[in-house]
C-alpha cells in the first residue's frame, strides 16, 4: 500500500507541473494583462504608469523566462507575489483555505449523507409515490442553476423569515468566541452548504438508487434471500455496500467540481474562501494568484482522487492496489 | 391676524429648536458600509482605485479638502497664500497633528509625499509637472514654486489626489512590498485596525485626531460583498448602514429608496463629475467620418437612457465637460434626438452599411442594458452594429490598442477642465496601451493650442473665455458622443448623519457622520 501511495504521490507532482505549464499559457491567452486592468481601476494612466506596472509585475520579460521563474519558485514552495492584492500568493491562500475546505466538505458531507439516504430509500420502494417523490425532488435540484437556489434562499430565509445571515463567514463585530463562535459560523454556513449539497445530494440520490436496483437483480441477492435473511440486512450489508462503489468514484469526480460550485456560491454570499479568489483573481489577471489557487485546487484534486482509491480498499475488499 | 403670526413664528421656533437640537451630534457607534470590489491595498499613495479611496479617505488626509461648490477647506494645512504671479503657493500647516503611531506631522512629510507621488501615482505626476521646486523652510511651512502660472494647481491637494504619506515608515523601504500598504498609518480621523482578507475592514476612531471631539463614530466596518444583489440585500436586513454610490445595480436604486427610513443623495461627486461617452474611433471606420459621429449623437436617445436605464438619475451632457465642474458652458451646438437628422448625415456622409462594432462596458447589468439600448438607436437609423462582449481586461485591451469602433466610458473631471477634460481630447495624450485619456485619436491643433493655454492662463476670466471657446469647437467636432453626467446616489438608513461633507463625498472619511441612536 506504502509504494502505492509514494508513486500516485509522484505522478501527482508530475501532474501538477503540467497543469502549471498548461495554465501558465492558456491564462496568457485571454486579453488583457494585470497591468492593464490596475490601470483602469486607477481612474488615470499613462504610458509610465502602465510599463512602471509592467516591468514591476515581471511582464516584461519573455514568456518562457517568466515561466522558468514561477516554476523555479513553486519547487521552493514560493507561489509567487499577488500583482493586485499586493501580498504574497501562499497567504492568501492560506488565509482562505480554512473557509473554502469548511464549506466544500459541509457540502460533500451533506450531498452524501442525503444523497445515499434518499437513494437508499428509493431503490428499497421503487415506483412508490416516496420513489416518485425523491426522483422528482432530486432532479429538481439537480436542474436547477445553484446562483438561483442561493438567491430564492436569501430571499426567503434572509429577507423573508429572518432566520439565516444572508452573507459572510461570521457575524462582523461581535467578537463571538468558544461555542457562540462555532454556532454562528454554523447560522452562516448552512444557506451555502446546503446551495452547493443539494445539487450534488441530487446526483447521488439518483446513483445510489440506480445502482442499488441494478445489484437488487443480482444472483447473490437472491442467495441471501434464500438464506433467510431479513430484508433490511440484505439492503445494508449486500446491496447498499456493493452500490456504493460507483458513488464513491463520483463523489472522487466530484472534488474538483465541488470547488467549481464554490467559486459561484462563494461570490453570491460573500464566503471568504479561495473560489471566490480564484474568481476575482481572474477577472483582474492575477496571474500569479489565479496559477497559484490552480495549483492548490488541482493537489486538492489528487489528494481527494488518492482517498477515494484507499476507500474503494475498504468498501470492496477484493479490491487491491497495484502499482 | 396677528395672533396667527405669533402662533406660527412660535410653532416654527419650537420646530427650528428641536430641529437644531436633533442635529447635535452623538458620540459612539459603528458605521457598517459596502465596499466593492475589495480594495488591493490600502496606501492611497499607491492605488488610486474607488474603494481604496473610500477606506483610506478615512485613514489619510491631504493639505486641502474642497466643498461642494468646490471651494479649497483647511485640511493639514490650516491656511495657505499664493503669490500674485501665480507661481509660489505658501501652506502653512495645522500644528499639533500627529501620525497614527504618534509621530509628529511635519514639512519633511509633505516634502516626502511629494516625491513617492512622482514615481507611483500617475494623476499626480501629471498635476506636478508644472512644480519647479518644493520646499519646507521650517517644520510647519511648505512653499510650491511652479514653472508658470497653472490655474488648477489649488485644486489637487485633496487626500485621493495627494494624500500625505508618513516619511518615516517608508522612506528607504520597497514602496511595492512595504508592509504597511496593507495596514496604513495615517494622520486621519479614523485608524486601521484590522483587514480580514474577503469578509471586512475594520477602522476604529482616532482618539488623537487633530479637530478636537471628532469624529464622532467609534468603529467603520467595511463589508465586503461581491455580489451586487447581496449587497442590496445586505441593506434591506439591516446588516449594513451605508451603499456608497455604484454599490448597487441601478434597477434596485428605487426599490430601496422607498423603504422605510432610508435617505438617498446624490452629493459628494461634485469634485469628480464623472461624465459618460461613447469614445468614436476618429482614425479609422465609419467613425472617422465627422459627420457619422455627428449622425451618432442625433441618433442616440440620451433622455430615454437617462429615465430608463438610469432610472431618472443624472443629466444629459451637452459637451466635454459637465455642468458641475469651472467654465462649463452650454452654448454650444446641440444635438437633441434626432433620428431624421441622423439618417440624412449619414446619406450625406455616403455611409454604405460598414460594419461597426460595438463594445459595451462590462461594469455590470446597467453598462449593458446601456449597450443594448445605443445599439437600437443606431440601428434605427440604418447603422451597421455588431456587439462586441468583452470583460474587463479585455476591454482594457481593445482600447489600449485602439481595437474597437464605439466603446463606452465614464471618467472624472476633478472639478478643472485642465485636470480632468483636456486629457480627453489633446494630441499629447494619443499613446497606444494606455486605457483612458485620448484613446479616440483626435487631433486639433486649435484645440491642443487653447487646453495648453487655459491652464496657465491667469485671471479665472481669461481661462473661462478659452475654455468656452474650446467647448464649442469640441461639440462641433464631436470626437467622442457625449451621454450623461451621471449620478451615483449614496443611500444610507436615515440615522446615519452628515455622511457627506465635501466635494469629494464617502472618499474624504466619515470624520463629521454620527448615528441618531
Amino acid at each position: 500500500m506504502l509504494s502505492f501511495v509514494l508513486q500516485r504521490i509522484v505522478k501527482g507532482v508530475i501532474v501538477l507541473l503540467a497543469i502549471i505549464v498548461m495554465n501558465f499559457f492558456l491564462i496568457r491567452l485571454a486579453p488583457g494583462d494585470p497591468a492593464s486592468v490596475m490601470a483602469g481601476e486607477a481612474g488615470a494612466s499613462d504610458q509610465v504608469f502602465v510599463t512602471q506596472l509592467r516591468e514591476k509585475f515581471g511582464l516584461d520579460k519573455p514568456l518562457p523566462e517568466q515561466l522558468l521563474i514561477y516554476v523555479k519558485g513553486v519547487l521552493s514552495l514560493d507561489l509567487g507575489f499577488s500583482f493586485r492584492q499586493q501580498m504574497p500568493v501562499s497567504k492568501l491562500i492560506m488565509e482562505r483555505l480554512p473557509a473554502t475546505l469548511l464549506l466544500t466538505l459541509t457540502a460533500f458531507v451533506i450531498s452524501l449523507v442525503l444523497g445515499i439516504f434518499f437513494g437508499t430509500l428509493a431503490a428499497r420502494w421503487p415506483g412508490t409515490w416516496a420513489d416518485t417523490a425523491i426522483t422528482v425532488g432530486a432532479l429538481v435540484f439537480y436542474a436547477t442553476p445553484l446562483f438561483w437556489i442561493a438567491l430564492i434562499a436569501i430571499l426567503l430565509f434572509s429577507v423573508q423569515l429572518d432566520w439565516l445571515p444572508s452573507f459572510g463567514y461570521e457575524t462582523v463585530g461581535a467578537n463571538y468566541s468558544g461555542f457562540a463562535h462555532a454556532i454562528d459560523v454554523g447560522a452562516h454556513l448552512i444557506m451555502p452548504a446546503m446551495t452547493i449539497g443539494l445539487f450534488f445530494m441530487a446526483t447521488y440520490t439518483r446513483m445510489t438508487r440506480a445502482s442499488m436496483l441494478e445489484v437488487k437483480r443480482l444472483d447473490f441477492i437472491k442467495t441471501a434471500r434464500a438464506k433467510g435473511l431479513t430484508q433490511n440486512v440484505i439492503q445494508r450489508r449486500h446491496v447498499l455496500r456493493n452500490a456504493l462503489l460507483p458513488v464513491v468514484t463520483l463523489a472522487g469526480l466530484h472534488t474538483g467540481t465541488l470547488i467549481g460550485g464554490a467559486v459561484l456560491t462563494e461570490t453570491v454570499f460573500a464566503w471568504p474562501g479561495i473560489g471566490r479568489l480564484m474568481y476575482e483573481a481572474l477577472l483582474q489577471r492575477d496571474y500569479n494568484l489565479l496559477l497559484g489557487v490552480f495549483v492548490v485546487c488541482s493537489a486538492m484534486v489528487l489528494i481527494f482522487n488518492l482517498v477515494t482509491d484507499l476507500v474503494y480498499r475498504l468498501v470492496d475488499p477484493r479490491i487491491e492496489f497495484t502499482t | 391676524m396677528m395672533f396667527k403670526r405669533a402662533v406660527m413664528g412660535f410653532a416654527l421656533a419650537c420646530c427650528l429648536g428641536s430641529a437644531v437640537s436633533a442635529q447635535e451630534p452623538k458620540m459612539g457607534g459603528t458605521i457598517n458600509a459596502v465596499i466593492q470590489p475589495e480594495p488591493p491595498g490600502l496606501n492611497l499613495a499607491m492605488i488610486q482605485n474607488g474603494p481604496t479611496q473610500m477606506v483610506s479617505g478615512n485613514i489619510f488626509e491631504g493639505l486641502l479638502r474642497y466643498s461642494p461648490k468646490l471651494e479649497p477647506l483647511p485640511g493639514l494645512a490650516e491656511s495657505w497664500t499664493i503669490s500674485e504671479d501665480g507661481k509660489v503657493y505658501t501652506f502653512k500647516l495645522k500644528p499639533g497633528v500627529t501620525w497614527h503611531d504618534g509621530k509628529p506631522f511635519t514639512s519633511a512629510d509633505v516634502l516626502f509625499s511629494i516625491d513617492m507621488l512622482k514615481q507611483t501615482h500617475a494623476r499626480a505626476r501629471g498635476n506636478l509637472v508644472q512644480l519647479e521646486k518644493v520646499e519646507a523652510p521650517d517644520d510647519l511651512t511648505v512653499v510650491f514654486t511652479l514653472k508658470q502660472p497653472f490655474g488648477p494647481f489649488i485644486g489637487i491637494f485633496e487626500v485621493g489626489s495627494m494624500p500625505m504619506v508618513p516619511k518615516h515608515l517608508y522612506e528607504g523601504t520597497d514602496f511595492k512590498t512595504n508592509p504597511y500598504n496593507n495596514a496604513p498609518v495615517g494622520t486621519g480621523p479614523f485608524m486601521f485596525k484590522e483587514w480580514q482578507k474577503g469578509s471586512f475592514i475594520h477602522l476604529v476612531k482616532n482618539p488623537n485626531y487633530h479637530e478636537k471631539g471628532k469624529p464622532y463614530i467609534d468603529d467603520i466596518y467595511w463589508q465586503i460583498i461581491p455580489d451586487a444583489a447581496a449587497r442590496s440585500v445586505a441593506f434591506e436586513t439591516g446588516k449594513v448602514d451605508v451603499l456608497p454610490g455604484g454599490s448597487v445595480e441601478n434597477f434596485d436604486v428605487p426599490r430601496l429608496s422607498k423603504l422605510k427610513d432610508v435617505c438617498i443623495t446624490g452629493a459628494g461627486w461634485e469634485f469628480f463629475s464623472p461624465l459618460a461617452w461613447m469614445w468614436l474611433n476618429n482614425r479609422s471606420g465609419p467613425t472617422a467620418n465627422k459627420k457619422i459621429r455627428q449622425a451618432i449623437m442625433y441618433a442616440v436617445d440620451r433622455d430615454f437612457a437617462k429615465d430608463v436605464i438610469w432610472n431618472g438619475l443624472g443629466k444629459v451632457a451637452t459637451g466635454p465637460s459637465a455642468s458641475t465642474i469651472k467654465f462649463y458652458t452650454d452654448d454650444v451646438p446641440k444635438y437633441p434626438y434626432d433620428p431624421a437628422k441622423a439618417k440624412a448625415l449619414l446619406k450625406e456622409a455616403g455611409y454604405n452599411g460598414e460594419k461597426i462594432r460595438l463594445m459595451p462596458l462590462p461594469y455590470g447589468e446597467t453598462w449593458q442594458r446601456w449597450g443594448e439600448a445605443v445599439k437600437q438607436n443606431l440601428q434605427d437609423v440604418g447603422l451597421n452594429i455588431e456587439t462586441v462582449a468583452t470583460d474587463v481586461p479585455g476591454h482594457n485591451q481593445k482600447v489600449g490598442d485602439w481595437d474597437y469602433d464605439i466603446t463606452f466610458s465614464y471618467l472624472y473631471q476633478y472639478g478643472d477642465p485642465a485636470l480632468g477634460v483636456a486629457r480627453n481630447y489633446i494630441s499629447s495624450q494619443i499613446a497606444k496601451g494606455q486605457v483612458f485619456n485620448n484613446v479616440e485619436g483626435y487631433s486639433n491643433p486649435e484645440v491642443d493650442k487653447l487646453f495648453a493655454e487655459g491652464a496657465n492662463a491667469t485671471p479665472d476670466s481669461k481661462r473661462k473665455e478659452i475654455y468656452e471657446k474650446a467647448q464649442k469647437i469640441l461639440v462641433e467636432d464631436v470626437p467622442v458622443a457625449w451621454l450623461l453626467e451621471l449620478q451615483f446616489p449614496t443611500i444610507t438608513h436615515c440615522k446615519i448623519k452628515n455622511l457627506i461633507t465635501t466635494a469629494i463625498g464617502v472618499n474624504d472619511g466619515f470624520r463629521d457622520a454620527w448615528i441618531d441612536k
